[in-house]
Formats: C-alpha cells, structure tokens, sequence
C-alpha cells in the first residue's frame, strides 16, 4: 500500500479508525520506505522497527477492542533526537552522548505512547540543536528532499526531512529560535512552535531552557493541529508549565474563517534582506488575504532589530550553564588522557573531544557572557531587549490579531555554503527569533516555490502568547487559500525522493 | 572593538572545562570578536529603567508538595555511567598529589 | 603535612581584632528532596535515593517542595529575618563531580530571608546580637569518598567514588554580617551562634539538626587587623566546620596562624581552608584564579516564589516559642540558680527536663536525674542523654515513686539501671528486681531491736542525746533489710525504741 505515505496523518487516522487499514500497515509502510531512503536524506539517526511494530500492535488490538486513544490513534510518528526515550539511544546529535540509553521517557514521548502513536525513530539533528541545517550534526547532515544537495534546515532537518520526504507522516520537533520553523520553511512543510509552556519540556535535552519549546512538524496545518493536541497540556514535572489548557488546536483550524480578521506586517520583517523569491511568494500571500477581505496593517516593532543579538546572548548563556552537566561521571563519553589524569582533567578532555566546534563556540560565548564583569552588560541586557521586544508585540497586538512574516530570509541553501561562518548562519533564524524570546506562537506554512530556484518558501504567523488557536486559524486559512490554487498541498510538487540522488 | 584576546579565551575555556589547543585558541579568539562585536549592540538597545524578562510567561509559585515518588534502583542509576564500583559512581582522584 | 606556627593566642588577642563571620547550612527534614520527589534520608545503600533530576540526567527538571519554603520561611521568621515579598533561585555554576548538574540551584541577589537578627549568650552570661545578613534556600550536594593513598584523603586518592543520595536535600544556608568586638572571646561567640541556631531549627523540628550527621554545617570565616585599624583585613573561610567545639577551636586557629603571619610581615591569601577534625588545624585549599566566577544567573527552569503575607502570617503564628525566650521563661518557673540553669543549657539539658517536668516530676529533681546519674552514663558510653533507652516520662515515673516513699534513692537508681537495660517499664523492673520498700513495721521493729541489743554502747550514747550516733544503728538496720527500708521511718523507729 505504497500510497499511504501520501496520505496525510488525519486522513491516515481516519483509515484507522475505521479499520480500513491497520496500525502495523502503515507503520511497515513507513518503515520500508525509511529503510530504503534513509541514506539519501540522512533524517533518522535510530530507527526501531521492533519497537514501532510492537506498538502499532498494541494501537492495533486497542482499537478492536473499542478503544481510540487519541484522534491520531496508531499513526506512526518521527520524533527528534533531543528528546529521550527509553527503548532508544538518545543523543541530541552529540558525540558525547554516543549509545546514551536513557532511564526515563520525556513527558512528550509518554503522551505519543498513550496516545497510541508508534515511534518510529530517532530524527538527526544539530549538536545541541545548535545550528540551522543540521550541518552541525555528530552523525552528518541530513538533506532536503527537494534537492539533496540542500541543508533540510535546523536544528530539526531530521525531522523535516522525515516529514518532507515522507519518512513520516508526522514529526516532533523543539524549537528555540527557529529549529521547527526554519526547517518546515525550506522543505515546504508546517512546523509549530506553541506558546512557551504549552507542551512540557520534561524529558526535552536542554538548549537554552528560557527560550526552548517542543513542537509539531507535519505536512498539513491540520495535522500539526491534531499533534499540538495530543502533546499539550500541563505537566507537574516542568515548572514553567501552563497551568490551563489553550483548547482545542484541531477546532480552531476546522473552524478557520475570515470574519473580521486583522493582519499585521512587521516593518522591520518585510523587506530588507529577504531573498527576492522569498518576498515575492510573502507579497502573494498578503494579496490573497486581502483579495479575501482581510485588513492589512503595518506594525512597528523597533526592538526586533535587537533580537539576534539577545538571542546570541541568552542562548549561550543558559546552554553553557545546561551543557556542563555533559561531564563523564553519570552518563555519556569518557575521555582518558594519558598518564594519571585528575577528574578535572578527564572533564576537560572529555568535553574537548564529545563536543563539536559550534557547541564549544557557544558555551565559551555563554560563560563570558555570564562572568562577572561581564554579566550586566551581556547577559543583562539581552534580557532587557525580551522586555522590549514583549513591548513592541503587546502595541502591536493591540491592533491585529496575528502577525505575518517571511519565515526565512531565503529559501534552503548548498549543505557547505554557511558551515565556517557562524554569524551567516546566524542570520537565518531573525524572523524566527522574537517568538521564542517574547514566548509567543509562530507557525510556518508553506506559501509557495520561490521563482528563482524553485525551492520552497514559508509564511509565518505569530499570534499573542497563549492564542496559538488564532495561529491556527489563519494558517488553516492561508493554507486552504493555496490549496485551491494549487489543487493540494506543496508537497504533492516535491520532487520524486527514490529518483534523487545524493 | 572586542576585548576578546586570548588570554580571557584560555580562562573561559578553563572555567567551562574544555580543553583547547594553542590552535583553538586563535581560531577562538578571531570568532568570538566577531560575534561579541555584534551582539554588544544590545547594550545600545536599552536604555533608562527596563525590567529584565528571564521568563517570558510570567507565573509564580509553582510547588509540589513534599511526597516521596519512586526512585530509580541503584542499578539503573548507574547504568550509563562510564565507571562505578560499591554501588558508586567511579571517577579518577580529583586533586593532584602534592 | 605540618602544622604552621601558630602565636600564642592571648598575644593575638592583644594586637588584633578579630573580625568574623559564619555561614551556616542547615539540611532541612522534609520527606523528600528540594527539587524532586527522591527521598531525604541519611543513610540509604549508595545511590538508592536518586533520580532523573538529583544525578542531572540530559532533560530533568527541578520542581520545588513547598515544605522546603515554608521551612525556609520559618528560619528565616524566626531568626528574625524580613520575609522578601518575591524571589527566584539562581544558578550557581562550578565543577564538581558531587555537585550532578555541575551547577548548585540556589539563591543569589534575592534570598527569600534577609536581615534578621540573633542574640547569643555565652557561658559567662554575657550577651551579644549577631545580625543575620540572608538565609537562602539551596540543594545540598552528594557525597565524595576518595579511595586509596594512604590517608583515605583527597590528597593522594587513586580515584573517588560519588554516592547522590544527598544530593538535592534542602539546605537552608544562613549568612552572619561581619561579627566584630568579640575580641578574647570570638571563638566562644562563634560556637554559641552555631549552637544557638542548632538549637532553634531543632527546636522548630525543620531539621533533625545531628552535627554528626552533617544536618548542620559551618563555614568559618575568619579576619585580623591591627587594633585601631579601620580597614578590614583579608579573610579566610574554613570549610564544612561539623562540630560545635571545632568552630571555636577552628577559629581559634585561624586567629592564632593569621597573626603570626602578620606579625612577621606576611600577608593572607583569601583562600578556603579545610578544617581537619583529627588533628585540629586548617589547611589551604587550592587558590585557583576561577574559583571564584560562579556566573550566578536566575534559574530558568523555575519561576519566582512570591509568598504571600497569609501565607508568612500563618507560618509565624505557627512557629514554637523562641528559645531564648522559652529559657527566660523556664528559668524564672523552675526557679535554678543561675549557675545550674546555665550549666542544664550548656549541657543540652533544657528538652529532657522540660519533658521529665511536663510528665509530673519536680524541677529540681528532674535536673538532679538528667544532670547527676543519667548525664554520667550517657557520657560513660558517649552518647547524648536523648540516645539514652530512658524516656523523661519514665524518669517522672520512679521519681513519682521515690516522692511517695514506695523507692528509696538507692533503689531508684536500681530501677533506671534495669528500663536501661531493656527490662522493661519500671514498674515490672520493681517487680522483677524485688524492689519493694519494707513496710512490714513488725520486721523493722524486730530488726531495730536486734541491732540495740547488738551495739549497746549506741544505745547508751542515743539515750545520753546524741542523735547522731544512730547513724551506725540505722546502716546496720539497712543493711539487714537489703537495702529496701525507708531510712528516714527507719530513723523514726529506732529512736522510739532506744527510749
Ligand atoms: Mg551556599
Ligand atoms: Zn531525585
């Protein structure tokens, strides 16, 4: 049944559920065609069939007996390496945690698990989730299924690869300045990064802890929808937990209409440094919301000029605190130098050699921007310019509902091209990074080819903290916009992924 | 201009424990001034009273009450570890003999 | 190692002031840990008390136990200390491998304490206030054993072996302002503060407060400077300080080594220096140009505390009696002289004779048993009177029964020795043993009579007046009966009958 990997994950349930086609049927589906092209786009690092199978069973015997654990009931899912698992070696791309087996499940993979998702494995990533196209990977890069010469984005290129290439029907991303967002956006799938809080991070492998939040990547915006409800809600283990549930994600996009909508354009994420494909399809999008009657208002948010560099603060600052448990005495590598070296020693070697040349960079960026003398300046500023950028939204929030942007400057670039200078690679996450400093919901959906390359483009929505339905319901809508004129969704344009060759 | 030499990137490779060559030292220093010089432009951002924002969501008292939850068994404790022995984590002596 | 030369210490004295200041953490006894739902127990097989969180695996995270903040809150209440309406934990970042993140979750510029004030008493009764800079909250660290060398020190180990059972208990550490004008007596002011505050958590039941056990710990930090010198001088802090009795002679130390180096000329590195228990001297700890950058930031996996003032009035209007007060109060209804009250509290007498007095005994006799025979057998075998297989309700007990004539003294010491000896309540003990007083005044009559007829020179000298020659009728009497009359009707009676 070659064409379930078609299918999208709702319409997958759907077969499911009425028994059309079982749990198993589709995860071997998934799994045959992971097996065989796995090579090409480099999105697993850990694929488990025994595993997956085992629980596809199980979704399989509970629904004979009249049970549906969720509305995504035995579809499988991909889910990123950052988040550990029992049954599979855990890594977040790390050479340090190399055939780490953890002790516990995150919050995130128990909810997939009761929720009768079989895990089909572990998606490549950026060390640390550090990066932008997974070139900072242990294990290699992963490829973008449009053109595998082609970073899949990061630090979840994994991930969107997986559901881009149709590896997987669905995927886990974290995101924390962009790493669901950016990869969904040049590999012309939907990514999602919820309100801060919204989905736990118990169990989640930490980057910058402030700034982090776990997320759906998938091919259609009702599916993100679907998965958003399936891994939200409030978790005890994770103290910066929502308290209250945001409501139902699957309504709000089932829901979608135009009535009364206002959209805003950051001035300052609109033109200026944008590919020019990228700003084309951007333009087409904004005029396919007012040729629908939506109002479009310019907003002015001076702070974001300022976010790059906060984020390039509070992220190593916080990585370099999270990062030093990396040690060799509870878990992971152990690096022995010669002679009888002291424990200080042994830490030292350790962490020169289990971590690569971006993570070092960060944590010796982090720790000077953390050390004394330093702190007020660095560390204590970026926090300020949090404050502001909060400010910049709440004025702009209070005169549209959602905010729409170019999610990234340009579409997916040569693996290569960006490797050796960390701040080119910085730079593709500065439409991305405001949501995670401000704590607010951002989605990217798919708005077009861009003409000069033919790779894909994203829009992306950003809404109030806390109304990641109203996200939902204008990307359902920008979505349903395109999908009238294209006839389906994007990826149905991507390339053929068993004729590419790497 | 940075004041990243490489003196302070030897002391902040020290305190984060990573051990860097002479080598990583200059390539470090080259890449860090650049970066440093372009995220100190936050300090230019904020000016007169800015309250800091840690957390973007702000909550407050969020406590669990003080009931004991299963452990891990001593043998999955150390079941990554790369050395134990009596039950205990394993590492090398910590300070030098003197 | 050896030892550095010390100056005489009534030398230092008298050319410097000695400046100090005290850290102290105190383990609280809360079920389970700070950050997790690991059980706070002492003594666990290695590593059984242990987690995702406390051995900081790859995506744990921290949640806070509220009975640790509302014991935190109550230290602080009680030692005077404002209550801060919000505060957050920081990170605190080094490298340890007993500390399982490789950062301690603790309190930095906002503790949730902060200006409090204690005032202590020292032997000779005078008093002094030491002012309370913060109490903070924070986790404890696990625990290093270091193998091999020859001293089973961390100097010259082959390797060291991390037990994390402790790590994450809560600690509440509490910081002194720099105590100055302790002059002679800084040693002895130190260890009265680290006892006073012993005595107030225990008293408080918020820690189970055993030195021995490292539920209290001191850091002593210790400065000279020239008398008449404005400027202070440079510190030391001598670490994990686990007696009362090491604080003072730690700080004694401390004061002796640094004016000799003065004196000479020398100067004193700002260092940590450990205490060594055995042989009663500090040493350096490594100075390292780091040490110091602990790259404090607030901790991003936790949101602020912000007690409410319900929730602080309710925790104060719960809190025991101070213990200052409690002994003001004490002191004036038991009516002790000064001396034995002050030596029942040197001696951690106060909670047994409370108790012994509260199930019925007397004051006076309630001191008498807990300071006299108990206190020696405690010390016979080391312990403290609290380890004693005697509860104060016992003690009332048999003192009851000597009140009422049914004990004599002797008898009664008879029956401690038998509940201590597993024998259970006294009761049966006086069954079993046989300890009854006689009062078959018939026996005593015949015994009295056979002893006259005995001794009569007695009788004679009795007759003549001299009362006290009974004493050697009434010991053979006593004698006779094994112990188990009443002396004083025993006396009665033999004079009746020498008429
Ligand atoms: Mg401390
Ligand atoms: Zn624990």
């Amino acid at each position: 049944m070659s064409d379930l990997i078609h299918k999208s994950a709702a319409e997958l349930a759907q077969l499911i559920n009425s028994k059309q086609v079982s749990s198993v049927e589709v995860t071997s589906a998934f799994f045959d065609r992971s097996e065989k092209l796995n090579h090409k786009t480099f999105s697993y690092l850990h694929l488990n069939r025994e595993n997956a199978l085992a629980a596809a069973k199980l979704a399989d015997q509970a629904l004979a007996a009249g049970k549906v654990h969720s509305p995504l009931h035995g579809v499988p899912i991909a889910v990123k390496d950052v988040l550990v698992t029992k049954d599979a070696p855990t890594t977040a791309g790390s050479k340090i945690l190399e055939g780490w087996m953890p002790q516990y499940d995150a919050t995130v993979v128990v909810k997939l698990r009761e929720a009768g998702l079989p895990i089909l494995g572990k998606t490549n990533m950026d060390e640390f989730a550090m990066g932008s196209s997974t070139e900072y990977s242990a294990y290699g890069p992963s490829r973008n299924p449009w053109d595998l010469q082609r970073i899949p984005g990061g630090s979840g290129g994994g991930s969107s690869s997986a559901v881009a290439g149709r590896l997987a029907p669905l995927a886990i991303g974290s995101d924390t300045g962009g790493s669901i967002r950016y990869p969904a956006a040049v590999t012309g799938s939907v990514g999602t990064k919820p309100t801060y809080g919204a989905v736990s991070r118990y169990g989640v492998i930490a980057l910058a802890s402030s700034l982090d939040q776990i997320g759906p990547v998938t091919n259609t915006v009702l599916d993100a929808a679907l998965l958003q409800d399936v891994i939200s809600g409030h978790d005890a283990k994770d103290s910066t937990s929502l308290p209250n549930s945001l409501g139902s994600m699957a309504e709000a996009v089932r829901n979608a209409d135009f009535k009364g909508l206002r959209v805003g354009v950051v001035k300052q994420l609109s033109s200026d440094g944008f590919q020019a494909g990228v700003s084309e399809r951007f333009q087409d999008t904004i005029s396919k919301l007012t040729a629908n009657g939506v109002e479009i208002v310019e907003v002015d948010c001076p702070s974001f000029e300022y976010s790059v560099a906060a984020y390039y603060l509070i992220l190593p600052a916080e990585a370099s605190s999270n990062l030093a448990k990396y040690d060799s005495v509870r878990f992971g590598m152990r690096i022995l130098p010669e002679g009888n070296p002291t424990i200080e020693r042994v830490m030292a070697a350790t962490r020169e050699a289990g971590f690569g040349p971006e993570v070092k960079r960060r944590i010796i960026l982090g720790t000077y921007a953390l050390s004394s003398g330093y702190y007020d300046a660095y560390y204590g500023s970026a926090q300020k310019v949090r404050t502001l950028i909060q400010q910049d939204l709440a004025k702009a929030f209070a005169k549209v509902d959602v905010l729409l942007t170019p999610t990234a400057p340009t579409t997916a670039f040569k693996i290569g091209e960006k490797v050796n200078d960390p701040l080119a690679m910085y730079l593709n996450d500065i439409a991305t990074i405001p949501a995670n400093l401000a704590g607010i919901p951002g989605i990217s959906v798919p708005n077009g080819l861009a003409k000069e390359d033919g790779l894909p483009s994203g829009v992306q929505i950003l809404a109030p903290a806390m109304q990641d339905a109203q996200a939902y319901r204008v990307a359902a809508l920008i979505e349903n916009l395109y999908k009238a004129e294209w006839g389906d969704y994007l990826i149905s344009q991507a390339p053929d992924l068993e004729a590419l060759n790497v | 201009m940075s004041e990243v030499t490489p003196d302070l990137v030897r002391h902040l490779a020290s305190l984060a424990r990573i051990l860097v060559t002479e080598e990583e030292v200059q390539k470090l220093t080259g890449e860090l001034s650049v970066i440093v010089d372009s995220v100190a432009s936050v300090n230019k951002a904020v000016s007169g009273d800015v309250a800091a924002t840690s957390h973007p969501i702000p909550m407050s008292n969020v406590f669990r009450e003080d009931i004991v939850l299963p452990s891990l068994t001593q043998a999955e404790a150390l079941s990554a570890a790369p050395d134990s022995a009596e039950g205990r984590f394993k590492v090398p002596a910590i300070l030098d003999e003197e | 190692m050896s030892k550095e030369q010390l100056m005489p210490y009534e030398k230092a004295i008298e050319q410097f002031e000695v400046v100090i200041g005290l850290e102290v953490h105190v383990e609280l006894n809360t079920k389970s840990k700070m950050f997790c739902g690991c059980k706070n127990e002492f003594g666990s097989e290695p590593n059984t008390n242990v987690c995702p969180i406390c051995i900081g695996l790859p995506g744990a995270l921290p949640s806070v136990n509220k009975k640790a903040v509302e014991s935190s809150i109550a230290i602080g209440l009680a030692l005077g200390c404002d209550i801060a309406k919000t505060c957050r934990f920081a990170r605190k970042n080094y490298f340890y491998p007993d500390l399982a993140k490789n950062f301690q979750t603790s309190q930095y510029d906002e503790p949730i304490a902060f200006g409090g004030k204690l005032s202590i008493e020292l032997a000779d009764g005078q008093s002094f206030n030491v002012e309370i800079e913060r109490a903070h909250m924070e986790e404890d660290a696990g625990k290093l054993t270091h193998v091999g060398g020859s001293t089973g020190r961390i100097h010259g180990a082959d390797f060291s072996l991390v037990d994390y059972n402790r790590a994450g208990v809560p600690l509440v550490e509490i910081v002194t302002k720099p105590i100055f004008g302790g002059g002679d007596k800084a040693p002895e002011l130190a260890a009265a503060y680290v006892r006073a505050i012993r005595e107030i958590v225990k008293t408080m039941n918020v820690s189970d407060a055993r030195m021995e056990r490292g539920n209290v710990r001191c850091d002593a930090n210790v400065s000279l400077r020239p008398k008449g010198q404005e400027k202070l001088g440079t510190r030391t802090e001598t670490k994990n300080v686990n007696s009362i009795r090491s604080v003072e002679s730690a700080v004694r130390y401390e004061i002796q080594r640094q004016a000799h180096i003065l004196a000479n000329g020398g100067t004193i590195i700002q260092e940590t220096r450990h205490w060594h228990e055995d042989r009663g001297y500090t040493s350096s700890g490594r100075v390292k140009s780091d040490a110091e950058d602990y790259r404090y930031f607030p901790e991003p996996d936790l949101v602020p505390v912000e007690p409410s003032a319900d929730w602080v009035e309710s925790i104060r209007a719960a809190l025991p009696e101070n213990p200052e007060k409690r002994r003001k109060r004490l002191s004036a209804e038991w009516g002790f002289s000064e001396l034995e009250f002050r030596d029942v509290v040197n001696a951690d007498l106060l909670d047994v004779i409370y108790a012994t007095v509260e199930a019925g005994a007397k004051p006076q006799a309630a001191r008498k048993w807990w300071s006299g025979e108990l206190a020696r057998i405690a010390n016979a075998e080391n312990k403290s009177v609290e380890e004693l297989a005697i509860t104060p309700a016992q003690v009332a007990e048999i003192q009851t029964l000597i009140d009422s004539g049914e004990l004599t003294d002797r008898m009664a010491r008879d029956v401690v020795a038998g509940v201590l000896a597993g024998e259970g309540e006294p009761r049966a003990v006086i069954e079993q043993r046989g300890l009854k007083v006689v009062s078959d005044e018939g026996a005593l009559i015949a015994a009295i009579d056979l002893a006259l007829a005995a001794q009569p020179d007695v009788l004679e000298k009795i007759r003549e007046g001299k009362l006290q020659a009974a004493g050697a009728v009434i010991g053979a009497v006593m004698k006779a009966m094994g112990g188990q009359a009443d002396a004083a009707r025993v006396r009665e009676l033999v004079l009746e009958r020498a008429k």
